[in-house]
C-alpha cells in the first residue's frame, strides 16, 4: 500500500507513469468512467479548501466511485479532539482511499502511522501539496510535451510559496532545467531550498527581482501572489507590488510559446486582461488537476 | 577541585565546553536519585576546555541524545572502579524524544503523544529535520 506525502515519494518513472495515464484519460475519459465502481474516497478536510476537494470529488466520481467526507474540522471529530491517526484509521474502516487537507504540518506523516488505505496529503499547512505539484507538472508535460531543457521563471512570493519549492524540487529531477527565481530580495527562496537542493543539485539558477529583463528567456512563467502581510513595511509593499503584477505590456517581450501558469487562487497578481492570452494555461491547469488526481488515485488504488 | 571515584557508573568526557548543562538537561539527569558530578571547563589537552559529566551509576543512557548534542563525546562505562568499555560515538541518523520541534505549525503542538522524532539531513552541517514537519532542529 502506497501513500502520496510528499511529491519526493514518487520516482520519476512513477510521475512518467501517471502523466501518461492522465493524458490517456484526457483522450478517452469514457474508457476510465467505471474504473473505480464501488469504490469510496473520503475527503477529510481539518480546513476548508474547496477548489482543491472540488477536485478530488470530481475526479473520483469520473471514475465511477464516490465520495464521502467533511469540508471543515468542526464537523469532524477532531473538533472533540481525536488524533488525525484516529481519524484516519476509523475512516479507513468506511472508505478506500483518503484526501487529507490538514492546518497543522506534518498532519499525515502522523496520520498515516496505522492507516490501512491509502492516505493522499492534499495539503497540510505550508508544508506540503503533492496534488499541486503534479497538476504542475502535468500541465508543464501538456504545453511543452517534456519536463526537461525548459527555462522556468517563478515569479512573486518565493519565500512562503509551498507550490514553488516543491515544483522547485519536482523540477530539479529532470536534466536541463533553468530556474530564474523572481521576487523582491525580502520574498527570496529560503536558505535551505537554496544551499540543500539548489547549490548541491548543482543547478542552474539566477535571482533577480526585474520580471521584465527575464521574460525573453522563459518558457514557463509560474506566478505567485505577494501578500501584503508577508512585508515588514507597508512602504516596501506599495513600492514592490505592482512590479509583480502580470499584465499585457510585461509580456511584449515573452516568447510566442511562453505558458503561464499560477496555482489559483489569483487575487490581481495577473491581470484579468492577460487571461485572454493564449499562453495564459491556469484554467487549463485547473483542468489537469482534476486528470492528474484520477491518475494518482487510480494508482494508489492499485486499478489497472 | 577533587570529584570522589566511580565505582560503577558512566563517565562522559570530552564534551564541548558549554554544553555539559545542556546535555544534563537533554538526558534529564535531574531525575536520576544517585549522585551526578557536572565539571565545567575542565583543562583538556585536545580542546583547551572541556566539561566533563560523572553519573555514580549504571544508568540506560541514551546514547543517541549524547551523540546528538556531541559526537566527539567519550563514553566510558565504569564498572568495579575499572574502566570495562569505552565508546566513541558518531551522529545518530534518528533522534526519538531528545528534543521538541520549536515549529508552531507542527502537528506535534497539538498532538502532544507524537514521538518527537528527528532526522539527520545533512551530516556535513550537523542538520537534524523534525520527521513530521521537516523544521531544522533549533
Amino acid at each position: 500500500m502506497r501513500h502520496l506525502i510528499d511529491i519526493m515519494d514518487l520516482s520519476i518513472e512513477e510521475l512518467d507513469e501517471m502523466i501518461a495515464v492522465a493524458k490517456d484519460i484526457i483522450a478517452d475519459p469514457q474508457a476510465y468512467s467505471h474504473k473505480c465502481a464501488g469504490k469510496k474516497l473520503a475527503t477529510l478536510f481539518f480546513e476548508p479548501s474547496t477548489r482543491t476537494r472540488l477536485s478530488f470529488e470530481a475526479a473520483m466520481y469520473e471514475l465511477g466511485g464516490v465520495v464521502l467526507g467533511f469540508s471543515e474540522a468542526n464537523s469532524s471529530s477532531a473538533a472533540k479532539g481525536e488524533s488525525v491517526s484516529d481519524t484516519i484509521r476509523t475512516v479507513g474502516c468506511y472508505a478506500d482511499i483518503i484526501a487529507m487537507r490538514h492546518p497543522k504540518e506534518g498532519a499525515p506523516v502522523a496520520g498515516i502511522r496505522r492507516s490501512t488505505v491509502p492516505v493522499i496529503n492534499a495539503g497540510d499547512g505550508g508544508h506540503n501539496h503533492p496534488t499541486q505539484t503534479l497538476t504542475d507538472l502535468l500541465t508543464i508535460s501538456r504545453e511543452k510535451n517534456r519536463l526537461d531543457g525548459l527555462t522556468i521563471g517563478l515569479c512573486g512570493d518565493l519565500k512562503f510559496g509551498r507550490t514553488v519549492h516543491s515544483l522547485i524540487n519536482a523540477m530539479s529531477r529532470y536534466p536541463d532545467n533553468k530556474f530564474i527565481l523572481i521576487s523582491p530580495e525580502e520574498l527570496r527562496i529560503p536558505e535551505y531550498l537554496k544551499y540543500e537542493t539548489m547549490i548541491k543539485k548543482n543547478l542552474e539558477f539566477v535571482e533577480t527581482d526585474d520580471l521584465e529583463a527575464a521574460m525573453p528567456q522563459l518558457d514557463i512563467l509560474y506566478m505567485t501572489r505577494v501578500q501584503r502581510e508577508r512585508f515588514f513595511n507597508e512602504q516596501d509593499y506599495l513600492r514592490l507590488k505592482d512590479s509583480y503584477i502580470l499584465t499585457p505590456d510585461k509580456l511584449e517581450n515573452a516568447k510566442e510559446t511562453l505558458s503561464i501558469l499560477h496555482p489559483l487562487p489569483r487575487v490581481n497578481e495577473i491581470s484579468v486582461a492577460v487571461d485572454d492570452d493564449p499562453r495564459a494555461k491556469y484554467f487549463e491547469q485547473v483542468l489537469n488537476g482534476k486528470y492528474i488526481r484520477m491518475a494518482l488515485i487510480l494508482k494508489l488504488l492499485e486499478v489497472a | 577541585m577533587i570529584i570522589g571515584k566511580i565505582e560503577d557508573g558512566i563517565v562522559l568526557d570530552h564534551i564541548k565546553a558549554g554544553q555539559g548543562m545542556r546535555l544534563y538537561n537533554i538526558l534529564g539527569l535531574e531525575k536520576l536519585d544517585c549522585e551526578v558530578a557536572l565539571i565545567q571547563n575542565a583543562p583538556s589537552q585536545k580542546h583547551g576546555r572541556k566539561d566533563i559529566l560523572k553519573i555514580d551509576k549504571l544508568i540506560d543512557l541514551n546514547i543517541d541524545a549524547v551523540g546528538f548534542v556531541d559526537p566527539g563525546i567519550t563514553v566510558n562505562i565504569i564498572e568495579g572502579g575499572k574502566l570495562a568499555k569505552r565508546k566513541h560515538l558518531e551522529l545518530p541518523t534518528e533522534i526519538v524524544d531528545v528534543i521538541k520541534c520549536k515549529n508552531p505549525r507542527c502537528i506535534t503542538t497539538i498532538e502532544q503523544e507524537l514521538p518527537q522524532v528527528f532526522r539527520l539531513t545533512d551530516a556535513v552541517n550537523k542538520v537534524y529535520r523534525c520527521k513530521y514537519c521537516e523544521s531544522k532542529a533549533k
